[in-house]
């Protein structure tokens, strides 16, 4: 059903972090996803586009098993991160979440302060020997969420007090906080406003030294803006997977034509 | 075209005339308010009409008629052997200490210059029952005292204390062979004299229960004591097992029938009457594993049984109430479900638990029906810690069983008290369900 899985590839040759293969996913009798087979790059951002309901949520989900906390989900196929599939029956998921982070749709800070809410993650996995490792992990994180300027002086405050947009920010700066491989943002700025959707972008933009980072968007122009990668998903299936600049200016399929020109939608 | 323009221009109705649809919505709304502020009135007018009834009838519990005199402790006739001997002491029973009364009554007399034409006797007879004890201990705790004179403060009987509190009236004591009119003259000369007043009673607070010739001498304190133990005994067992079991069901638990039945089975449990959890009780704690009867320790066991439902339905509630973006923050972070839980979840949850809990203990509090099956109306006539020294399973009473008790009895003071102790354990409920109100808009979170 899709047909450039490998134009990606042959653009710049990358290192393929997580592959996915023959992967279904069925809510209870509906199935959700349909044959999706990926392979997503390190240090790249790749943006998964589509029309609402068409799978690319769920997909995400799949990548860190938080589909795991629905009862009624079921994942088939496989999906190798490293080389392994992280549906065996030996991975823990919650080692597989602190690999794979997640940064969701409304931003979620805790009711803690900002400190606690980037510190918890790394004390819950012992990343920080000691009060003054974890400042340090604190610093850092805020620093790279591109948040510290605005909240070194109120460290203390409650999270849930900052602006919707530093609010996503820290929620980003905490995922980052213990030091994952990937970086999975659902929608993460569609409860934004532009500036605060600017700055994030950003921030994306320089998370991608470092990590790889699936970014799902309903904003095309967003996907146009950050992302290297462009997977297009509809009615469950993968349509179209390329690199982003073929995607928008010369897609093979009609009906990423037909999305990316706003006939369907 | 002029024309046409002209015409839409023309307002077809005015805005400053109501027409028929909105004068009779407008009608509906007001007979709506007047409907919902008419039901306000009635309840609020029962609710003054119950307090004041309440206050009225049992405020007089809290106050009692004494009568303060100087007791000689005569040695000739408590201890007659002058050796002090505590076993020849005891060997005096009440009736002995009957002519120091009389005598004590007689020196009050003639100190104070009232004159009577009443045997020291009928004057005796004035006081409680409880009087002769009274001065009996007292010689028994202080045997050196013997030969001196000490003022004592004497329970006047029920009787005399109606008559101050207008309970009893020279009218109503036609057909009373307890209390004459000469009795109630010299009553009224005591009282002149400030020998007899009436005052503040700290013993009906945390005193013990009396017989039912000595109801001046009843206090609910022990009774208090008792539902006190059972709500320990419900707050150790109910709270725990409720946030536990209902965490697993929210948490943990998969969806499917067989949680789907316990569901059921718990709201229906929170709807059964609760002597039905009274004969389970005495079923299931008394006649099969044979713990005492009248214990607090079984009575909180039942109680617990009853609360449990509340505390599991007011926590499910407030655990369905964090928003699931909390857990998914948690997990996506690396955090495993427990982690999750307890470190986000439960917190955020534990107002609205404490909550649930406290109003699930004020209902413990308030309930009588199962205490009367498994016997927690223990009569209890000495004070504490003496008479419940073995705490839980020393047998005693509750408050409203107290109450109820109370009401059963003949005397109309033992009336005035049950009135007195339902003031207080309305006390009781209102402080705890303030506190849980307190609790709630304290820890309230909007998100």
């Amino acid at each position: 059903m899709y047909d450039a899985p490998s134009l990606g590839a042959q653009v710049e040759q990358q290192d393929i972090k997580i592959s996915a293969k023959k992967v279904q996913v069925y809510y209870g009798d509906t199935h959700a996803i349909k044959d999706v087979d990926i392979e997503i790059e390190s240090k790249t951002v790749t943006a998964f586009i589509g029309p609402s309901g068409c799978g690319k949520s769920t997909f995400l989900r799949c990548l860190n098993r938080m589909n795991d906390t629905i009862d009624i989900c079921r994942v088939e196929g496989d999906i190798i991160l490293d080389g392994e599939d992280i549906y065996d029956k030996k991975v823990d998921p919650v080692q597989l979440r602190a690999k794979v982070g997640m940064v969701f749709q409304k931003p979620n800070p805790f009711p803690k302060s900002i400190y606690d809410n980037i510190a918890y993650g790394p004390r819950i996995h012992g990343l920080a020997k000691s009060k003054a490792d974890l400042d340090e992990i604190v610093e850092k994180s805020l620093r790279r969420g591109a948040i510290w300027n605005e909240v070194k002086d109120r460290l203390h405050a409650p999270g849930t007090g900052l602006s919707g947009g530093q609010q996503q920010r820290l929620c980003i700066a905490r995922a980052i906080a213990t030091e994952p491989e990937v970086l999975l943002m659902d929608e993460p700025c569609s409860a934004l406003d532009p500036i605060a959707t600017a700055q994030v972008e950003e921030l994306i933009d320089e998370l991608r030294n470092q990590y790889s980072v699936v970014i799902v968007t309903h904003s095309m122009q967003q996907a146009a803006r950050v992302s290297q990668k462009t997977a297009f998903f509809h009615l469950g299936h993968l349509v179209e997977y390329g690199a982003t600049g073929n995607i928008f200016t010369t897609p093979q399929d009609e009906r990423t034509e037909s999305y990316i020109t706003g006939r369907i939608g | 075209m002029t024309d046409t323009s002209h015409s839409s221009a023309v307002p077809t109705s005015s805005l400053y005339a109501h027409d028929a649809r909105t004068k009779k919505r407008n009608a509906a709304e007001a007979r709506f308010k007047a409907y919902g502020m008419v039901a306000i009135a009635i309840g609020l007018i029962m609710l003054v009409t119950l307090m004041v009834t309440i206050f009225g009838k049992g405020l007089g519990a809290f106050q009692q008629t004494f009568i303060t005199m100087n007791v000689e402790l005569l040695e000739s006739k408590l201890d007659k052997s002058g050796t002090r001997d505590l076993e020849k002491i005891k060997k005096v029973s009440t009736f002995g200490y009957a002519p120091i009364i009389k005598g004590a009554f007689q020196t009050t007399v003639d100190a104070e210059g009232i004159e009577t034409a009443l045997k020291t006797k009928d004057m005796a007879k004035l006081l409680s029952k409880s009087a002769a004890s009274q001065l009996r201990d007292f010689v028994i705790e202080n045997p050196d005292k013997i030969g001196t004179t000490v003022e004592f403060r004497f329970l006047a009987n029920s009787r005399v204390d109606g008559y101050l509190k207008g309970r009893v009236t020279r009218d109503s004591i036609a057909n009373d062979k307890n209390i004459t009119s000469a009795q109630l003259d010299f009553v009224d000369q005591l009282r002149a004299a400030g020998v007899l007043f009436k005052t503040f009673n700290i013993d009906f607070i945390i005193g013990a229960d009396a017989s039912d010739q000595r109801p001046e001498a009843a206090g609910i304190g022990v009774a208090m004591m008792g539902s006190l133990f059972m709500m320990l005994v419900v707050l150790a067992l109910a709270l725990p097992i409720g946030v536990a079991a209902s965490m697993y069901l929210e948490e943990f638990a998969p969806q499917n029938i067989w949680t789907d039945i316990i569901e059921v089975n718990i709201s229906n449990l929170a709807a059964v009457p609760s002597i039905v959890f009274g004969i389970l009780g005495l079923a299931v704690f008394i006649n099969y594993m044979h713990l005492p009867q009248s214990a607090p320790l079984v009575g909180g066991l039942v109680l617990t049984l009853m609360t449990l439902p509340t505390i599991i339905i007011s926590t499910r509630a407030s655990l369905k109430s964090v928003p699931p973006s909390i857990r998914d923050a948690a997990l996506g972070v690396g955090a495993s479900k427990m982690q999750s839980v307890f470190h986000h979840v439960l917190p955020l949850a534990a107002p609205g638990i404490l909550t649930g809990t406290i109003i699930g203990l004020a209902q413990a509090l308030g309930e009588t029906a199962p205490l009367l099956l498994i016997g927690m109306i223990g009569f209890i006539a000495s004070n504490a810690p003496t008479s419940i020294g073995e705490g839980l399973l020393s047998p005693n009473s509750a408050m409203p069983a107290q109450i109820y008790e109370w009401a059963k009895r003949a005397d109309p003071a033992f009336y005035e008290r049950a009135w007195g102790g339902i003031i207080i354990l309305l006390l009781f409920l209102v402080t705890m369900n303030t506190i849980a109100v307190i609790l709630r808009r304290r820890f309230e979170r909007r998100w």
